[in-house]
């Protein structure tokens, strides 16, 4: 029993080493999509959990897991994708949204419930400038370099940037 | 309708609904109106081929017959796609690709999604609520933005504002099919699988009138006419689609990436 859960604290601390591969910032446990480890007769199972149901990133992800869990010495490893709960921008870690923040993209702000009933939004609430920190900022388009961003550009220094949407 | 046939029937539309538009918004890449936008539909089509590939992936289990995601999309032929008419129509009516069209159609559908996806989220079947929960997240996304620009059009030039009404007008009759409960439907709300395609009107009016005031547009008046995409039975433009979509499989047939 002592045995067991040591090993699965060590898959978790393979884990919190890994990665995210399209923003190497942070890591797949700190962006919240790792949501099970199970650790049965010397076989590891992990559950994973997408961003964004299109994310391309989530089969580099997977080969990441197994190829990191083997070298770590795990014989047999395992990744199961779940749906349910479904992911949310709330599950990233505070000190991941600094990191988020000094790497240029302004994270995502916290989820309130009834935010996107159904109004149409023309213009979104303010998103602090990452780079200068001024909240006159505009948004440029809902969409951007990946799934999970929006695009945005600051108004006081005019640098454009990346915004991790709220979902 | 045996219960298991009926899901099956369901999950390919609700598949095929987002493929065949994810593939018909996948043609805007290199071309969008201005670069912003071209990122925009590139990253819709991306959620939609995401959502495509659960919904098939769960139409194969349950169909029991070791289909899988990629037979179903590459290896089946028009008759046997479920998706409805108005996704399967090309980007514009008039030129090959036109803005304006293919915003009022995502807006038409992102609507249609909007009311459907959160009673679908309601599921008994687990695995249905999952996706549905899922994709109604990534939807609200696309419906923000389909609906900013077809008020922006609407309410914008007098060329954009023509060519948004035109559109509107063209695409309005197609929208009649997403609420025509059929025995699949009746099927599946009988089980709680889903809610009947009927009542789905009134949600999906409440979203788009809004809209299309907004964009100073005006709601065309309501036609005889009904597509039937989703009973198999397509327009002759979705041949095109799959011809291009499939190709790779149908020339080498189980290629791997």
């Amino acid at each position: 029993m002592v045995a067991a859960s040591l090993d699965a604290a060590q898959v978790w601390r393979v884990l919190a080493r890994i990665p995210d591969p399209e923003i190497p910032v942070i890591t797949i446990t700190e962006l919240g999509i790792v949501r099970d480890v199970r650790l049965e007769s010397g076989i590891v199972e992990v559950s994973i959990t997408p961003t964004y149901s299109g994310c391309p990133a989530m089969d580099m992800i997977e080969r990441d897991v197994v190829a990191s869990l083997l070298q770590a010495g795990f014989s047999e490893v395992r990744v199961r994708t779940v749906l349910s709960p479904t992911w949310t921008t709330d599950w990233i870690a505070e000190e991941a949204k600094a990191r988020l923040r000094e790497f240029g993209i302004a994270p995502p702000a916290r989820r309130t419930a009834g935010v996107d009933a159904q109004r149409v939004h023309l213009h979104t609430r303010a998103v602090p400038c990452p780079k200068c920190g001024s909240a006159q900022t505009e948004r440029v388009s809902e969409f951007g370099s990946t799934a999970c961003k929006a695009h945005y550009r600051c108004l006081e220094c005019l640098e454009p940037f990346d915004y991790f949407k709220p979902l | 309708m045996q219960l298991q046939k009926a899901k099956f029937e369901y999950l390919l539309r609700m598949g095929d609904n987002a493929l065949i538009l994810g593939q018909r918004l996948a043609e805007w890449l290199g071309h969008g109106p201005q670069l912003e936008e071209d990122i925009a539909s590139a990253n819709v089509s991306l959620d939609l081929l995401g959502q495509a590939r659960l919904w098939l992936t769960y139409a194969g289990k349950v169909e029991g017959r070791g289909r899988g995601e990629d037979a179903l999309a590459f290896r089946r032929d028009q008759h046997e796609f479920r998706n409805c008419t108005m996704v399967e129509l090309p980007n514009g009516m008039r030129s090959e690709r036109d803005y304006a069209f293919t915003i009022v159609r995502r807006v038409l559908f992102d609507a249609f999604q909007r009311a459907l996806l959160p009673r679908l989220a309601q599921s008994a079947d687990a695995e249905i609520a999952a996706i549905a929960a899922k994709s109604g997240k990534e939807n609200d996304y696309h419906w923000r933005h389909s609906s900013d620009w077809m008020i922006r059009f609407g309410d914008g030039t007098e060329e954009s504002h023509r060519r948004a009404q035109a559109a509107l007008d063209a695409l309005w009759g197609y929208t009649a099919e997403l609420f025509v409960s059929d025995s699949i439907d009746r099927s599946a709300a009988a089980a709680q699988l889903a809610p009947a395609a009927d009542s789905l009107r009134e949600a999906w009016l409440a979203a788009v009138e809004p809209v299309i005031a907004q964009a100073t547009l005006s709601v065309p008046a309501a036609t005889r006419f009904l597509s039937t995409g989703k009973t198999g039975t397509h327009s002759e433009h979705l041949g095109y689609v799959l011809a291009e979509m499939q190709f790779l499989q149908r020339a080498y047939p189980n290629a791997q990436w």
